[in-house]
């Protein structure tokens, strides 16, 4: 699975990673590691900052040197080699609405210097991986919002990165658009070894699917951790036999006012755009 | 792209099994050093091409205004023999200008296709491929010439229809490529820079506006920079679509022009635009 090249295992560290829009401190000292191989969670309400932290991994937000690393390389420094490694499905919906689902692929592979004639096989192989095959000669446009996602991680894979950065795949999508979704990206894991870093703020779904989540609110991370472990965690300090939920946890990590802060209006505002365009 | 079953296998035990992911195990091999610019460059045109071939409605429409400026102000102008046109037809010294202006008309808005390439994350993704800045600003450039260049073709066939002799030496016609290709991918560069500087498609759709006339009319695409006032001729002077005319009459006409100076303003104003256009890119990426 992994080319045998030497590398860290780590495929992501963030070492006090920061990141201010003016006034507003975006992501505020986060400190994490994300393994190579595992599924890692980022969860959070609108406005915690998850967008802000993916976008500093991805090289699209400038971030000073040593504050992120993907397998061992700068995101400061070393910006090719970071992106040559990222497959990335931004929270909006990315794909290009007035070429066919093929076209859409083929420009990535292109761009990542897939050469002519690997070009029309590993599209197609990309396609395939994400159910796409039948409907890949059809305008992106007239897509449904899972299969524009699915289109997303087409794309993303047909460079083969070794991280896959998701952001917020499922958001506005129906719940069986949803497990569509994270199915396809759990088969494509198995078979390809990929590590994955997926926001969300679901929790049921960072439950299910993720080996390893860290709970961001307000630009912090306030628990990482397996969700088992967390819950187990949360279970014994309450003490009173009952079984939380990774809600309740993060409830309990985020303290009281979660209701009232979760989001200023421009986040509200933002998440429902995306969500309308899923429609 | 083979018929096969929909879920892959968890392990392909031949290479070749079809329906696997096998191609998707190991990374293309990078491209390096020179070979970067024209991949990306190639890259952009392509998918320029895919939109066009999938949607030709803005094709037809962008040939009305040429055709108008040649067949009324053209043909009227002929008539009337009112301004000065270096010995040759008022139409046939009109048809360059035409061409550069409506070239320059579809170039001075490609910032609108990059905003809305932001906005919809299209932009966010490309940046996050391997390709420099640069590359990805030249490449776009370039893809606004691929429309501009169909938009000559148009308006040259339009301009031979009305009986403007035009030249067929192959050399000519190729020096005229170029000449398009760098002013569009000029025109292109500075209306991404505004859409740096001003970040929204509004803002940028009311500067091209304000912009694209004054910029035709203080150039020579309509009449001899001799016949204007002084003032006038200082701003033609730093216009490069006024050199673009002058190349393309040069070259389409065989009229007297300047062409090595046409072409080295061309070339540097293109770099200027790609550098300019470079730089204020990563704002609209935050
Ligand atoms: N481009 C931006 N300009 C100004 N503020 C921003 C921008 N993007 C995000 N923010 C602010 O940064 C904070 C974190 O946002 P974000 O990273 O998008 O959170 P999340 O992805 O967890 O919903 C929010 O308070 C948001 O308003
Ligand atoms: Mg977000």
């Amino acid at each position: 699975m992994r080319d045998g090249t030497p590398t860290t295992g780590d495929a992501v560290t963030c070492t006090g990673l920061r990141y201010s829009f003016g006034q507003t401190r975006a992501v505020d000292g986060v400190d994490l590691t994300v393994t190579a191989g595992e599924v890692f969670g980022l969860l959070g309400p609108n406005g915690a900052g998850k967008t802000t932290a993916i976008r500093c991994v991805t090289t699209l937000l400038p971030v000073p040197s040593g504050m992120v690393r993907v397998f061992g390389h700068d995101a400061a420094t070393e910006k090719m080699a970071v992106r040559r490694l990222l497959g990335y499905v931004p929270q909006q919906l990315s794909a290009d609405a007035s070429l066919t689902g093929r076209e859409n692929v083929s420009l990535f592979a292109r761009v990542f210097d897939v050469p002519r004639r690997e070009r029309a096989g590993r599209v197609g192989q990309a396609l395939e991986a994400v159910g796409l095959a039948d409907a890949a000669d059809r305008m992106a446009g007239t897509y449904s919002g899972g299969m524009v996602r699915r289109l997303e991680l087409a794309q993303a894979l047909v460079s083969a990165p070794r991280l896959l950065m998701l952001d917020e795949p499922t958001i506005g999508l129906d719940p069986i658009a949803r497990t569509s979704v994270w199915e396809h990206i759990m088969a494509v894991r198995a078979a390809t070894g990929m590590t994955v870093l997926v926001t969300t703020h679901y929790m049921d779904e960072a439950e299910q699917y993720c080996d390893r989540v860290a709970l961001m609110h307000k630009g912090r991370v306030r628990a990482l951790g397996t969700p088992e472990r967390l819950i187990a965690d949360l279970r014994e300090r309450r003490g009173d036999g009952s079984v939380p939920t990774l809600e309740d946890v993060f409830r309990d990590v985020a303290g009281s006012g979660l209701d009232e802060e979760g989001g200023e209006f421009r986040d509200v505002r933002r998440t429902r755009n995306t969500a309308s365009r899923v429609g | 792209m083979s018929a096969a079953p929909a879920t892959p296998p968890p392990a392909s035990a031949d290479s070749t099994g079809a329906g696997g992911l096998d191609l998707l195990l190991v990374p293309p091999r990078a491209r390096t050093g020179w070979r970067v610019l024209p991949a990306r460059v190639a890259a952009m045109c392509v998918v320029e091409l895919q939109k066009l071939r999938h949607d030709r409605t803005e094709l037809y429409t962008r040939a009305i205004q040429p055709a108008l400026w040649l067949l009324i102000f053209g043909e009227t102008f002929t008539r009337i023999k009112l301004i000065p046109s270096d010995g040759i037809p008022y139409l046939d010294y009109l048809a360059p200008g035409i061409i550069a202006q409506s070239t320059m008309f579809i170039a001075i808005f490609y910032g609108i296709q990059i905003i809305w390439e932001r906005d919809s994350g299209v932009l966010t993704k490309l940046l996050v491929t391997p390709t420099p800045r640069a590359a990805l600003v030249t490449g776009k450039a370039f893809a606004a010439g691929v429309k501009a260049m169909i938009q000559a073709v148009v308006v040259m066939v339009i301009a031979a229809l009305l009986g403007v002799s035009m030249t067929w030496n192959p050399l000519r016609l190729a020096g005229v490529i170029v000449a398009v290709l760098l002013g569009s991918a000029f025109f292109s560069c500075l209306s991404v820079t505004i859409a740096g500087i001003v970040l929204t498609r509004d803002r940028l759709m009311g500067i091209g506006q304000a912009i694209t006339m004054p910029l035709f009319f203080a150039s020579n695409a309509l009449y001899p920079t001799t016949a204007m006032p002084a003032w006038l001729q200082y701003v033609s002077a730093v216009n490069p679509l006024s050199y673009q005319v002058d190349a393309l009459r040069g070259l389409l006409l065989g009229v007297p022009s300047h062409l090595p100076l046409d072409f080295a303003v061309l070339f540097a104003a293109t770099a200027i635009g790609i550098t300019a256009a470079s730089v204020l890119l990563g704002r609209l990426a935050r």
